[in-house]
């Protein structure tokens, strides 16, 4: 393992919060009172917080060592499948932290705050060229969040026309998030079946389309990381019988300046702001979610949409039709900043490039591991694709045995176990920002893992080895929950 | 583009590699009916230096910036923020990682947030909290929808009309769709929300009160539990500035069933609204009924103390449709943040700041009392208030604005009933003397 990226080197140990400090110690500069301290009445007084007292040093320390045993983006490869861990460019950060932005208010008058609305108003524009569909709101704070905005609009369109549906397509390929999404709008998940190539049918979806179902919500390229080519006749289907098209943008990173969301027929799709407009994603969020809509269906985005009337920059909330509102403000605002600056760094041509080397990536790494590992769906992919761990059944090894051992050698595993239809599925989705040196790397250490799982299997079942903690009892932490430290402690 | 890597070699060996004779022809899967045509309408690439320019110059378009005193919270709070959490926030191993899928590789985070959960639970005085919603506001309706499973069959819940006016909107827009109705509690001449009429409501699952609320006036939250609990109905609360509870006694320990709101006060900058932190938290007997994730301790194969995300079994990836929320990404580096600056604060730190904030707020409301304003609600307050000028206060304001100063929030458009009254907010980056100065302009 000497000449690959490998892990090692120097970890601290550290304790929780609440076992370091000294009572009496603080970590921030409080400025000096320079009013006269008033009566406050005794019983609207609280207890004393119990919060560990700590100095800046304290601080700084204990973050900067939990930092170090976490893996970024930054760190290296970080192939999770659908979740497009792109490199998150610095300049960015910058331009969120612009100090007149990052200290905007969200509740001021219009006429205080042009520069962040003219920023709203742009990156509407740029997200409705970009998709091909006429408008955008910017309000969801995440991909859920827009596929929630997505289904109140189908809902809201279809109260408009004096029908209630209740039912909602989702066929197997699609994202895990879309079916709690749907009933939190009450439409019950009918799944779709895929073909035996992954892909679906538009017979199938027509004998399950009726005059009761909302209509359908599918994710293209699919979880496979397959195009639909059949879309448009779907969409056909579904929308001769009343019904609304879903696309759940999640993968748009394959696909920027290749497809045309309406051409395919797609009402509403989201974006993930996150993923394909290289956002950071924070360990968890936050993210962006904007939902994109065609001009019929614009009257019920959510509310305020940001106008331009002459120079000026307005939010309009005059929208009777619209589903209301589903943030205390404009979203996730400083994630939309960095996507702006994005979208600005990167024009049409880098953009449209992303996705070509995204593809180019996710293919070669297809090509070059299908030997050694089962591809069930062996046809040109999208920017991520699919293994499974069949191969490696007869050495008793699973694909979280894989996975962990990846860890070893330097790289973040790919997402596992999903989607659910591959068995022991191993998503593989490498961006576009990795380069052809890493990528070659990436596949020598997969390729020396499989033939590890055949000589020496107990390497990756005792994998990973060299990470502050060991594989972790997860049963334990579910049956027993420790959710918080113990208090007086 | 310095983004992408690839030379044109690289990019030949590959297509080669693969069968295939052009970048183009990596997208034959795709057919022509669904291709985008034509050229987009977006301007030309950025250089940095230019991308910089462009953003400075819409800064310059603000004409409320960083310099600008602003006296209004309403739900966004400007409070100092140390430059240790600023730095150790934007470390990129936090902000680069994903969810923490891989515990192996993301002990950082995992223990991070572990810690977040413990300090926000025992400022809100609850059992548990989860690892963060979008904001305040889903973070109510999350936690109304929540109290609509734990009471089953029930189809109505009532919020407080002195809830913060777009969360409520939020709560509507979550809860119609579904079916379930939302009433409103009306407040009282004191600020308070009138719970008298509760007894009489039926098919109530929750009542939600906010403490501070919008008027910034303190709810008598243990007088609320008891008359929501002894009406059978879930008792939730929510907040948007959680500074208040360094000073005053905590929803949890007066008697909220769930607790949640707006945690950007806690280091996190205003942003025009977000990202924010939706905070979270419930008694131990709703913990399996919580939306979100969650992380707990457990240990590893050599038994070394470690965390996890665990009860997943609640989240939308395994129980799909049945799941108690469809929410995936979360706000992860926010509740970071919000550790990082309960930490530097500490226990001692958030009484002292809480304090501040409260003494500064009576001071503000004291001098504007004496230069003839009257308060529009006699309850108390903790850096928020309502006050009523004697004349048009437009003038004024307009006056304050040349002086770069932000005099409060006119609340008609949210309250028609409240129409020419203003919402004051003061923190501590709030000086006397600017308190001063709005003072002796209204007495002008």
């Amino acid at each position: 393992m000497s000449d690959i990226l490998g892990t090692g080197g120097l970890i601290l140990n550290e304790p929780l919060l609440w076992h370091k400090g000294k009572k009496g110690r603080i970590g921030m500069s409080i400025p000096a009172s320079d009013v006269p301290s008033a009566a406050i009445d005794a019983h609207l007084l609280g207890e004393a917080v119990d919060f560990p007292d700590l100095s800046e040093v304290d601080v700084v320390r204990h973050y900067t060592r939990l930092s170090q045993w976490n893996f970024g983006v930054d760190s290296g490869m970080y192939p999770l499948g659908s979740c497009t861990m792109k490199y998150n460019p610095k300049t960015n950060e910058r331009q969120a932290a612009t100090p007149a932005i990052a200290n905007a208010h969200p509740m001021l008058a219009d006429s205080l705050c042009q520069g962040t609305l003219r920023i709203l108003f742009e990156l509407q524009q740029q997200l409705a060229t970009i998709t091909g569909l006429d408008a955008v709101s910017l309000q969801p704070a995440a991909g859920a969040h827009g596929e929630l905005t997505g289904m109140l609009i189908f809902h809201a369109w279809h109260r408009s026309r004096g029908s209630q549906r209740h039912k909602i397509l989702i066929p197997d390929t699609a994202h895990g998030t879309n079916p709690a999404s749907a009933a939190l709008c009450g439409f019950k998940a009918v799944p779709v079946k895929s073909d035996d190539q992954g892909m679906l049918d538009p017979d199938v979806v027509a004998a399950l389309m009726d005059e009761d179902t909302a209509g359908i919500m599918l994710t293209n390229p699919n979880t496979l990381g397959l195009f639909e080519e059949r879309i448009r006749e779907i969409a056909a289907v579904v929308h001769a019988k009343g019904g609304l098209v879903y696309g759940d943008g999640a993968n748009m990173n394959a696909v920027l300046g290749v497809i045309d969301a309406k051409r395919c027929g797609i009402d509403v799709l989201h974006l993930n702001l996150h993923k394909t407009f290289s956002t950071p994603h924070g360990g968890g969020g936050p993210g962006a979610g904007p939902v994109c809509v065609t001009r019929e269906l614009e009257p019920f985005l959510p509310v305020p949409q940001v106008v331009k009337e002459g120079d000026t920059y307005r939010l309009d909330s005059d929208r009777p039709q619209s589903v209301g509102r589903i943030h205390a403000f404009h979203g996730n605002f400083g994630v939309l900043v960095r996507a702006y600056s994005y979208i600005l760094s990167m024009g049409e041509a880098g953009l449209k490039k992303a996705s070509q080397l995204a593809v180019l990536n996710a293919n070669y790494i297809k090509e070059q591991l299908k030997d050694v590992l089962h591809l069930p769906y062996d046809r040109p992919c999208m920017h991520e694709c699919v293994f499974s761990d069949l191969k490696q059944q007869e050495c008793k090894i699973s694909t979280v045995d894989m996975a962990k051992r990846l860890i070893d050698y330097g790289y973040h595993p790919p997402t596992i176990y999903f989607p659910l239809i591959v068995h022991g599925a191993m998503m593989i989705e490498p961006t576009e920002t990795e380069c052809k040196d890493d990528i070659d790397q990436f596949i020598a250490a997969l390729r020396t893992i499989a033939q590890e799982a055949v000589e020496q299997p107990e390497l990756l079942r005792q994998a990973p080895q060299r990470t502050k903690v060991r594989r972790l009892d997860e049963v334990q932490a579910a049956r027993c929950p420790c959710l918080i430290g113990p208090s007086g402690d | 583009m310095r983004y992408l890597p690839h030379t044109p070699e690289e990019i030949a060996a590959m297509l080669a590699a693969i069968g295939k004779s052009s970048l183009d022809n990596l997208f034959d899967p795709v057919p022509a009916d669904c291709r985008m045509t034509g050229a987009w309408d977006l301007p030309a690439a950025k250089s940095e230096w230019e991308l910089n320019d462009h953003l400075r110059h819409l800064a310059a378009t603000m004409r409320v910036d960083e310099h600008t005193k602003v006296l209004v919270g309403a739900g966004s709070y400007r409070h100092h923020i140390p430059e240790t959490v600023r730095s150790l926030a934007s470390r990129s191993e936090f902000l680069t990682a994903y969810t923490p899928y891989q515990p192996e590789m993301a002990q950082g985070t995992l223990q991070g947030i572990f810690e977040y959960q413990t300090l926000t639970a025992r400022l809100l005085g609850v059992d548990v909290v989860n690892a963060s919603m979008y904001d305040g506001a889903s973070a109510l309706a999350e936690a109304l929808l929540m109290g609509l499973r734990i009471a089953k069959k029930k189809k109505r819940v009532a919020v407080a009309k002195a809830i913060h006016p777009h969360y409520r909107a939020v709560v509507r827009a979550y809860l119609q769709p579904a079916g379930y109705e939302v009433v409103e509690l009306d407040f009282l001449a004191s600020g308070r929300t009138d719970l008298s009429g509760l007894a009489n409501l039926d098919d109530i699952a929750a009542v939600a009160v906010q403490s501070p609320n919008f008027f910034g006036v303190i709810e008598d939250l243990e007088a609320a539990a008891a008359t929501i609990h002894g009406a059978g109905m879930l008792f939730v609360t929510c907040f948007t500035e959680p500074l208040a509870y360094g000073l005053l006694k905590n929803p949890g320990s007066c008697g909220a069933d769930i607790v949640c709101g707006e945690g950007q006060s806690f280091g996190i900058a205003p942003s025009f609204g977000g990202p924010g932190l939706g905070m979270f938290g419930c008694k131990e007997p709703f913990t399996r009924n919580l939306p979100g994730r969650l992380v707990g301790e457990t240990k590893d194969l050599e038994g070394r103390r470690g965390y996890v995300l665990t009860l997943a079994t609640r989240e939308q990836h395994i129980r799909r449709e049945k799941a108690t929320s469809n929410i995936c990404s979360n706000q992860g580096i926010c509740a970071m943040t919000a550790g990082m600056y309960m930490a530097s604060l500490g226990g001692t730190g958030i009484r002292q700041l809480a304090r501040l904030n409260y003494d500064k707020t009576q001071y503000c409301k004291e001098t504007l009392r004496n230069a003839g304003a009257t308060m529009v609600f006699d309850g108390p307050v903790f850096n928020e208030f309502v006050v009523e000028f004697p004349t048009d206060f437009k003038p004024a304001y307009e006056r304050l604005l040349a002086k770069n100063i932000v005099a409060g929030l006119e609340l008609g458009a949210l309250y028609p009933e409240l129409a020419g009254r203003h919402l004051f907010c003061v923190t501590e980056t709030i000086d006397k003397q600017t308190m001063d100065t709005i003072a002796a302009e209204v007495g002008a």
